[in-house]
């Protein structure tokens, strides 16, 4: 299990190295960046069993008694996020590596190591058992992204990533802030020994320290009004690069604040993040309508079903913790899926915009289909993903009697569903534009890309399939969150 | 506890914070690095009062100074250090696309709020992935687009 444990965090590392080394022996440096993503991905397959099984691990770092040293805990909640999170990576890479050829894609040379890099940040983000190795995971992941968003240096991609930038540093000098508060109310960095301490605090240094990092992690899961950098600088990154961050980075923030204000017994905060989550739901689902480009809509998409997931947590209920992280399970594909499809879109329309595309249904019937597939499933329609896990969130806010909430998650389900429609409209059956084809249709690589986005429309639809078993999955490790000893015991013995 | 070292965050936040809102990016910069120090600074604070070096064998450990925010804080400052260094080369690259170090608006963005307005160049889509094929030429294409923009 120790072996399980550090391979998600060092695999990666040591695959992006690799690749660097290699990288002007195409398929070999390939090879090291997808072992070095599909090796974590299996082995969190292997922990997830592991969890299931004989409940939480932890791995002391360097052999550091856990007050002292680093720890990594895989408990249920981390055991659950982790395969998704990876296995979406995985599928991604594999798209960018068809993709290579295009003029669309990243220049894989330097996108697969960083993207190793990046993916050791999401591993240690969901296994690190203390504060401050947080805020390094959070590092890991955006420093890299920061150099993914702006390797290229084209003028829309520096003038955005200054804003992506700029936001996010804030954000994490914020988050060391937050770190120096902690320590000096409670002496500690470990979060077992914080969900001891925390709760003995007074209500004021409590609340503080609760706000201060419903703050940080809101900026980082781009909550109302904490959003602005996020459809901004997204869109411009190439396809690959947007569906990681729209399918894992503001996930990553939403993950943070369950796993800390839950552990912190944080519930007087519920109220505040049920009317933050209503007012993102819809604001973003508002921003979609308004959009005339693919990413854009997506991206504001992005926003829209954070909100469903900060909903979620607000209502510090076991129902709905679990319903949040169903939520979770399911975006992360479907969300990467989407950009991918969208960048198969831009591949053969020549633009994202939908003012440039239309009828592509006709000619392209198997991108229609997978697209259709995890749009239908973000807007909540049944039998797909996104419908089990919205159904999952509203009813356990009607169980709370959160009756803003659940009007306003009605409200944004509608509105995504219209924007979504807004695309299909637009890109599929509207009358092909003058040129039809602008692009050479078919370029080396498309086959991988097709492929690569058919397994994940696969995945997505395996989510709805595992709908059930994932909630229960999901329950349990909401109770484990709830209940917080299952985790002090585990880190603590 | 010093009050002196608190008031020092205070002030480096505040002047910090201003800087970061202008729209130069060197001024960014230098907020980013006021604020990474205040934070630093902040993180020592925390540590309790200051002692002796805790290097075993040299002081007991009750008058040592509490040796974990330290090495937090130099972790943070490696940190912050980096990214400072990323910082300059974006407003270096900024400089060579665009003439001058500041964020620019949002094109597409001022697009859906003024329909009326003459259409943006393609700031999302096409265009900057046309550029990206080439990054040598990009700064020719930047500078003709920043050309455009201004009209």
């Amino acid at each position: 299990m120790t072996a399980l444990i550090s391979i998600a965090v060092i695999a990666p590392l040591l695959g992006g190295g690799v690749s660097l080394a290699l990288r002007n022996h195409r398929s070999w440096r390939d090879a090291a960046v997808l072992s070095g993503l599909g090796l974590p991905a299996a082995s969190a397959l292997v922990m997830l069993a592991a969890v299931a099984a004989d409940g939480t691990h932890t791995v002391a770092v360097g052999g550091w008694a856990p007050e002292l040293g680093i720890v990594l805990v895989a408990d249920m909640f981390a055991a659950l996020m982790l395969p998704v999170a990876l296995t979406t990576i995985f599928v991604v890479e594999i798209f960018a590596i068809g993709q290579r050829r295009a003029r669309w894609g990243a220049d894989p040379a330097l996108s697969g190591p960083l993207m190793c890099v990046l993916t050791s940040g999401v591993s240690l983000a969901f296994l690190t058992g203390d504060l401050f190795t947080l805020f390094i995971a959070f590092e890991l992941i955006l420093v890299s992204s920061y150099v993914l968003l702006t390797h290229q240096g084209a003028a829309g991609q520096v003038r955005s990533g200054m804003t992506y930038v700029v936001m996010n540093l804030l954000a994490s000098t914020l988050f060391l802030f937050g770190v120096a508060f902690v320590y000096s109310a409670t002496g500690t960095v470990n979060l077992a020994l914080l969900a001891e301490r925390i709760p003995q605090l007074g209500d004021g240094v409590r609340f503080g320290i609760g706000t201060w990092f419903l703050v940080v992690f809101g900026t980082k899961a781009a909550v109302f009004p904490l959003f602005s950098w996020l459809p901004d600088s997204y869109p411009t990154a190439p396809t690959t690069i947007t569906a990681v961050f729209a399918g894992l980075l503001t996930k990553i923030g939403i993950y943070a604040m369950i796993r800390f204000h839950t552990l912190t017994v944080m519930d007087d905060l519920g109220p505040v993040m049920l009317m933050v989550a209503a007012i993102t739901m819809v604001v973003g689902g508002l921003g979609a309508l308004a959009q005339s480009d693919i990413k854009r809509i997506l991206s504001f998409h992005v926003i829209s079903q954070i909100g469903y997931m900060l909903m979620g947590l607000g209502l510090f209920s076991v129902a709905g913790t679990a319903a949040a992280i169903l939520f979770l399970i399911h975006i992360m594909p479907v969300k990467a899926v989407l950009f991918l499809v969208g960048g198969l879109i831009e591949n053969n329309e020549g633009s994202s915009s939908l003012d440039r595309s239309g009828g592509l249904a006709a000619r392209k019937p198997l991108i229609a289909v997978m697209f259709a597939v995890p749009a239908l499933s973000l807007a909540g329609i049944p039998p797909f993903s996104g419908f089990v896990a919205k159904l999952a969130v509203v009813s356990a806010a009607i169980d709370a009697s959160a009756t803003v909430a659940v009007v306003a998650a009605l409200v944004a389900g509608a509105l995504t569903l219209l924007s979504m429609w807004k695309i299909w409209n637009a890109v599929f059956w509207s009358r092909p534009a003058a040129d039809p084809s602008p692009g050479p249709a078919v370029r080396s690589g498309a086959k991988t890309m097709h492929s690569a986005t058919a397994l994940a429309v696969i995945g997505t639809l395996v989510v709805s399939l595992l709908a059930g078993p994932l909630l229960d999955l999901s329950t349990q490790a909401a109770e484990d969150l709830r209940d917080r000893s299952v985790y002090i015991e585990a880190v603590l013995p | 506890m010093s009050s002196a070292l608190l008031l020092v965050v205070g002030g480096l936040t505040a002047v910090g914070l201003y800087f970061l809102t202008g729209r130069s990016l060197s001024r960014v910069v230098l907020g980013y690095s006021l604020l990474g120090h205040a934070a630093v600074v902040a993180l020592v604070v925390a540590g309790g009062s200051a002692g002796e070096a805790p290097i075993v064998g040299q002081a007991e450990p009750q008058d040592m100074s509490n040796p974990l925010p330290q090495a937090l804080t130099l972790t943070a400052i490696v940190i912050s250090f980096g990214l400072t260094l990323f910082l300059l080369a974006l407003a270096k690259r900024q400089r060579v696309l665009s003439g001058d170090d500041l964020v620019e608006d949002d094109l597409e963005d001022r697009r859906i709020a003024d329909p009326d307005a003459p259409p943006a160049p393609d700031d999302a889509g096409g265009a900057d992935h046309a550029e990206s094929e080439h990054p040598a030429d990009a700064a020719a294409a930047g500078a003709v687009a920043s050309g455009t923009e201004g009209t």
